[in-house]
């Protein structure tokens, strides 16, 4: 058996009992990306010597019996956002290219103080901006379980790197559905925290009151395991939340009895493919013969959690992208190319006398910031400002902004009521399986809708997982979604593992790469 | 309400986006695609409700007054396209 089949948790004891370096292990997940990563493309840079350096370090820390973090010479996968000092940090956008940030990312630093092998940086849509991962400037990733298909969004990479087994461990972001949809398709668990559980200093910025930070795997304990390394109070993130952290990874035994499942009525509906429902309802039925309740909730606002989502998200990127100025850091256009545009257009319009738009024509400096954000930033992203700008502008700001703000209100408060009934909320993650490649990009709404059964818990700012629960007849994973409510990630690990025990859905490895 | 071209070309300026021509016009199909999408957030009776800015609602975060060090200069500036020893630099501003 390849050391790349080994869950993290598994891999942990065998460290201890001196059976497996962290150096073979690394040297392993290292040679299945050099012989499967082209396939698959879920790493954007893999720093081959650091990681082994780095896991001989801990090998010999180990040896001379020096205490040791949580994960000491577990491989760990980064979604390319969050910033690792002197490392290139790019969002998957030309923008930030040869961006080197000057500082560790709280979660970076957390993951180096538990002794994590950093392996490589992964591929995601351009500043998390995606369902498909297909709006990463540099590269496609492909679905492990099938290379013709998207393996999700916006943290592709995080996920197929997982499923591919490349990395027993990976961090991902969640701002709509980012870590529980490509989970989701790729067969893997992924969880996103409670908004505030984990410190977002270091994070390259998407929309600050929805991104969450959190960690994918192949089973519940090693998400649990990589939760407990990153989550906790961080005074440089004044969204961080000052509670302590319970010790998932040993809690998550401990089944839940007289566990209350909530089913939204509103997610059944039209639009939900046959086999995703089925494997669903299959997932229900195991839930009651391990002693749970399941009862029909409704979350009525439910259905304009997109509409919210899509007004509130861009409004917030256009105000956290104006930063990419050309001016700090980023890309910058050529100045002299700047220069020379403006004269010709300044030229030609004295030339027919267009008075107004010759007064209204761009100084070098206003010029050179839009042009250096439009060569550098890609189609969705620009999309995404300008929705964004446009839902903010004078006289829209009331009718977009404000409103959508009154609207998320409006869907918090159905959860609340609903976790007065129910323990936690179960559903689909999606509502189809993985789509081909290509197959979205040219309508972006219908991309948008994708994120239905994901975003309310980001606007609610509740935790929530993707689990496997099946495939469909043609191989594809199908996820289970859980949502608990603010800060019960212990109940969401514990109500998943149980299903997990009950269940193999979580062992079966992509064919296409065996 | 109909997203314009004349909308869009605003909205670009107010966002730093230099569009092109053809850019202009897919974006301004796609916005108003987008914002007729949107736009059943009208539906929701939301009178008296109190908007809600953040999922966890944290208020009042105060840090120690002490004086932290700050990144060094010729860190912050590491990143810079164009820069001096001193500082960053633009294009010329005034009298352009």
């Amino acid at each position: 058996m390849s050391l790349t089949e080994l869950s993290a948790s598994e891999a942990l004891e065998l460290f201890v009992k001196g059976e497996v370096t962290s150096a073979a292990l690394t040297r392993a997940c290292l040679d299945r990306i050099e012989s499967h990563d082209e396939q698959v493309g879920a790493f954007l840079r893999v720093d081959a010597e650091a990681a082994l350096a780095r896991a001989a370090d801990i090998d010999a820390q180990r040896l001379a019996g020096k205490p040791l973090g949580r994960l000491a010479g577990l491989p760990v996968a980064v979604k390319d956002v969050l910033c690792d000092r002197q490392t290139r940090t790019t969002c998957a956008s030309r923008m930030l290219e040869n961006f080197r940030p000057p500082y560790d990312s709280t979660v970076v630093a957390n993951l180096k103080a538990a002794g994590a092998v950093l392996i490589g940086r992964t591929n995601m849509d351009e500043f998390a901006m995606g369902g498909s991962t297909e709006n990463s400037a540099f590269q496609l990733t492909r679905n492990p379980w099938d290379l013709q298909r998207a393996p999700g969004g916006s943290s592709g990479g995080a996920a197929a790197c997982v499923a591919a087994r490349m990395a027993p461990l990976s961090i991902g972001t969640d701002t709509g559905g980012s870590i529980r949809q490509p989970a989701g398709l790729c067969g893997v668990v992924g969880l996103k925290p409670t908004y505030g559980r984990v410190s977002r200093f270091g994070l390259v910025a998407f929309a600050s009151s929805l991104d969450q930070i959190g960690p994918l795997a192949t089973n519940t304990k090693d998400v649990a395991l990589l939760l407990e390394a990153i989550a906790g109070h961080d005074p440089r993130d004044a969204t961080s939340l000052n509670v302590p952290v319970p010790n998932y990874s040993e809690s998550i035994h401990r089944p839940l009895t007289g566990l209350r499942l909530g089913i939204v009525r509103e997610h059944f509906g039209a639009g939900l493919n046959e086999e995703v429902e089925q494997a669903v309802r299959n997932a229900l039925r195991v839930y009651e013969s391990l002693g749970a309740e399941v009862k029909e909730i409704s979350l009525p606002h439910s259905k304009y959690a997109v509409a919210t989502y899509y007004v509130i998200a861009p409004s917030e990127a256009s105000s956290n992208l104006a930063r990419y100025d050309g001016v700090h850091y980023g890309h910058r256009a050529d100045q002299a190319e700047v220069l020379a545009e403006l004269a010709a257009e300044q030229e030609q319009l004295e030339a027919t006398g267009d008075q107004r738009t010759l007064e209204n024509l761009d100084t070098s400096l206003v010029r050179m910031y839009r042009r250096s954000r439009a060569e550098g930033f890609g189609p969705e992203v620009k999309r995404r400002i300008m929705l964004g700008a446009y839902a903010l502008s004078a006289g829209y700001y009331d009718a977009y902004y404000l409103k959508a703000l009154k609207v998320r209100r409006l869907i918090r408060q159905d959860f609340d009521a609903a976790f007065e009934q129910v323990d936690l909320v179960v559903g689909p993650v999606t509502s189809e399986p993985a789509f081909k490649l290509g197959e979205m990009t040219d309508d972006p709404l219908a991309m948008y809708l994708i994120d239905l059964y994901t975003v309310s818990a980001n606007l609610a700012g509740i935790p929530g997982i993707s689990l496997p629960c099946g495939f469909t007849q043609s191989g594809l994973p199908v996820g289970l979604q859980l949502q608990a409510p603010p800060l019960a990630e212990e109940t969401l690990l514990r109500g998943a593992h149980m299903y997990e025990q009950a269940t193999d859905w979580h062992t079966h490895k992509p064919p296409a790469l065996l | 309400m109909a997203i314009t071209r004349a909308d869009v070309e605003k909205v670009s300026l107010l966002a730093r986006l230099q569009l092109t021509g053809p850019e202009l016009e897919t974006m301004t199909s796609e916005l108003a695609q987008i914002v007729t999408y949107v736009d059943q957030l009208g539906e929701v009776d939301t009178e008296g409700v109190e908007p809600m800015a953040h999922a966890v609602e944290v208020s009042n975060v105060f840090a120690a007054d002490e004086v932290q060090p700050s990144l060094p200069r010729e860190q912050a500036l590491a990143n810079a396209p164009r820069r001096n020893e001193r500082g960053y630099l633009v294009p010329p501003v005034l009298g352009g």
